[in-house]
């Protein structure tokens, strides 16, 4: 599914400083019953941010009109569990671009990649840095700079490189997918599969 | 250059290599469910593009599928939506499907194997994380989002950077009581949830080769909880006994060929591992876990560890605990419960609840806990019902539901309420995993059925006959 292409973001971010955020937190099992890609940003966290009743439970961050912005920071192994891609979805459609973390659960860092949402690893020093800039003056602004492979906290000039392959550098740029290019190459996986040993 | 298992069935599977950037794999098997293929068919149709083969995937609705009234229709609006769009969309595409009612419906996981889907030394692929279970049979199983599913779908590929390989070695006899899980929860509780991420892991050793193929693909379907993409075994007799004469395997001439290509999947001696770890399976007892992720287990005679010993920060871990209920220092062993749940790709397989037979055989079910015992999928279910598994059951005040997920993720009505305890065979005691605001202890089918019969957590070893 195309998405927005990303180059540099600068937005503020929302701290969610805890380690382990599962995906079933992101978004819970019973929320994953819909046929169409809509409406999973209204169940991000779901359980951590409303009550049973629906109502929304004010010391969570997302209840918090203090922090808002484009970029999520959570704590280390980020993502873990699941397979479901509806937890990046939910991330999307909230409106978060970018998530940033020490550490990221492999199927859910793959997902992001997938659908346009860029995962951005720091280093666990960098990481407190940004929860202790976001928490001193939540109106602090990151800028993540896709095309320089940069996080900067803007106020101080403070900035980490990041990783990412240059294939799906490529493809967050462009706004391109996997797919877009499995098809192109699909006369040489035919010919590939007729000498498969199963 | 010597080459690993993994080096070896990753390799044959290339289809082109993308300089800095994933391989393309081929996959020889996709198995599909409900949840996570809608979205990728959707993809499929307003790209106008086909399944490029067909018969290469493979349906069966199992995580919302209700687990009584099986014959009735489902009355969950949202669920029955996606029951019918898992069947129209396979048989719009040309793809088997197995859906609620039929006699091959069951878990993916437990499934893909009774039938032969599952090969040594395949690629195996599905919207689920505990694809992992497949690399029991040595084969590259793991699990893929749905984006992912519509590259399979479409182009019989996906594409993935290689991981990284580590070697878990267990040696040693495991003592009475201790089963495949827990020897899984104990690798998980000594790397924790994250330590195996961005890795693709081969168990080897002598605890290994001595389990069942059931016992394997208990742990390899954990390989997920400690973050590695997936965990395999190499196929040897067990494997291959198990595997011939199911009814997708391969025959005839094709079996011929199989088998010669399966002989050569095993790590060669010299081949290296970026990461490899061993411990002394003699060591393991019986597990159960205190906290909210996979990785907070312990032997169940030990007290819950304080903060100072736990991973992670000390935050995290109080949000855990105070989710649970549970305090540091405390012995979990006469907590009380409230629900058992036996099943899942986990745990839903014979031998799973021949295991928990074995304990409840002339005790009763404890008066005040619910037990919802639910079959991997039908076969699983007719075995109990033929070995006279049923029976011990029913007369120890137990029922049997039918085949799906279940309480594992509840996604259907088997859900565990707010605040209460289950004993659980399945994968995940993440937060309100089993339903909002429930409270999972992992465990083996043992350890579930000591439970389901004292009404508190019991070490099992108390019950078995040649240990008392």
């Amino acid at each position: 599914m195309a998405y927005d292409k990303f180059n540099i973001l600068k937005s503020t971010a929302v701290p969610l400083p805890i380690e382990n955020v599962d995906t079933d937190q992101l978004i819970p099992a019973r929320f994953l019953k819909a046929t169409e890609r809509v409406g999973f940003g209204d169940n991000l966290f779901r359980d951590w941010r409303y009550n049973p009743d629906n109502t929304p439970k004010k010391d969570f961050v997302l209840n918090n009109p203090v922090y808002s912005g484009k970029i999520l920071v959570g704590g280390k192994n980020f993502g873990s569990g699941s397979s479901r891609e509806h937890a990046a979805w939910a991330v999307y459609d909230y409106g978060f671009r970018c998530v940033v973390s020490s550490f990221f659960a492999d199927i859910f860092r793959n997902n992001c990649l997938n659908i346009g949402v860029l995962p951005v690893q720091v280093s666990p020093e960098f990481s407190e840095k940004i929860f202790a800039a976001i928490f001193a003056d939540p109106n602090t602004e990151l800028e993540v700079n896709l095309p320089e492979q940069t996080i900067t906290l803007l106020a101080t000039g403070e900035k980490e490189t990041f990783e990412i392959s240059p294939y799906k550098k490529d493809n967050m740029l462009n706004g391109f997918d996997d797919i877009d290019y499995l098809q192109s190459i699909k006369p040489e996986i035919e010919e590939f599969a007729l000498q498969l040993p199963l | 250059m010597s080459k690993t298992l993994f080096d070896k069935v990753w390799d044959t599977h290339v289809v082109r290599k993308i300089e800095g950037g994933p391989d393309v794999l081929f996959i020889d098997r996709h198995l599909i469910h409900e949840v996570t293929s809608p979205v990728a068919f959707l993809g499929l149709k307003s790209r106008g593009i086909k399944v490029l083969y067909p018969e290469r995937t493979f349906a069966t609705a199992d995580h919302n599928t209700p687990t009584i009234n099986q014959h009735l229709p489902v009355a969950d609006p949202l669920s029955a939506n996606q029951l019918k769009a898992l069947e129209s969309n396979s048989n719009e595409y040309g793809i088997s499907h197995w859906g609620l009612g039929h006699q091959k419906n069951g878990i993916v996981h437990v499934v893909g194997p009774e039938y032969g889907i599952t090969q040594p030394g395949a690629t195996i692929v599905c919207g689920d994380s505990h694809t992992s279970t497949h690399g029991a049979f040595g084969a590259i199983a793991f699990g893929i989002g749905t984006s992912e599913v519509e590259m399979v779908l479409s182009t019989q590929c996906i594409m993935q950077p290689k991981p990284k390989k580590m070697r878990i070695n267990v040696n040693g006899k495991l003592g009475v009581g201790v089963t495949p899980k827990d020897v899984a929860l104990f690798i998980i509780s000594q790397l924790t949830t994250s330590g195996a991420t961005g890795y693709f892991v081969e168990y080897a050793g002598d605890v290994f080769e001595n389990m069942t193929m059931e016992g394997r693909m208990t742990v390899c379907n954990l390989s997920i909880e400690m973050g590695a993409r997936g965990g395999m075994i190499a196929p040897d007799e067990t494997t291959i006994d198990y595997v011939k004469g199911r009814e997708f395997s391969p025959k005839g001439e094709a079996w011929d060929r199989a088998l010669a290509y399966y002989k050569t999947l095993k790590t060669d001696a010299d081949a290296v591992f970026d990461k490899e770890l061993t411990f002394d399976g003699s060591s393991i007892e019986p597990m159960i876990t205190y906290g909210t992720n996979p990785g907070m287990g312990m032997g169940i005679s030990h007290d819950i560890p304080d903060a100072a010993h736990a991973e992670g920060g000390a935050a995290t871990y109080a949000k855990s605990l105070g989710y649970m209920g549970f305090s540091e220092g405390e012995s979990m062993i006469g907590k009380k419960i409230d629900f058992v749940f036996v099943g899942s790709c986990t745990n839903g397989r014979i031998e799973d609840f021949r295991a928990f037979t074995s304990i409840i055989k002339g005790r009763h079910k404890a008066d005040d806990v619910t037990v919802w015992l639910v079959p991997g999928s039908h076969i699983v279910e007719a075995q109990i019902k033929e070995e006279g598994l049923l029976d011990i059951l029913t007369e120890a005040g137990f029922e049997l539901r039918q085949p799906g997920c279940s309480a594992c993720l509840a996604m259907n009505d088997d859900k565990i309420p707010a605040g209460k305890y289950a004993v659980s065979t399945s994968n995940r005691n993440f937060e309100g995993r089993q339903g909002p605001g429930s409270r999972t202890m992992l465990a083996s089918p043992l350890v579930a059925a000591a439970a389901a019969v004292t009404g508190v957590v019991t070490d099992p070893r108390t019950l078995i006959e040649e240990l008392v």
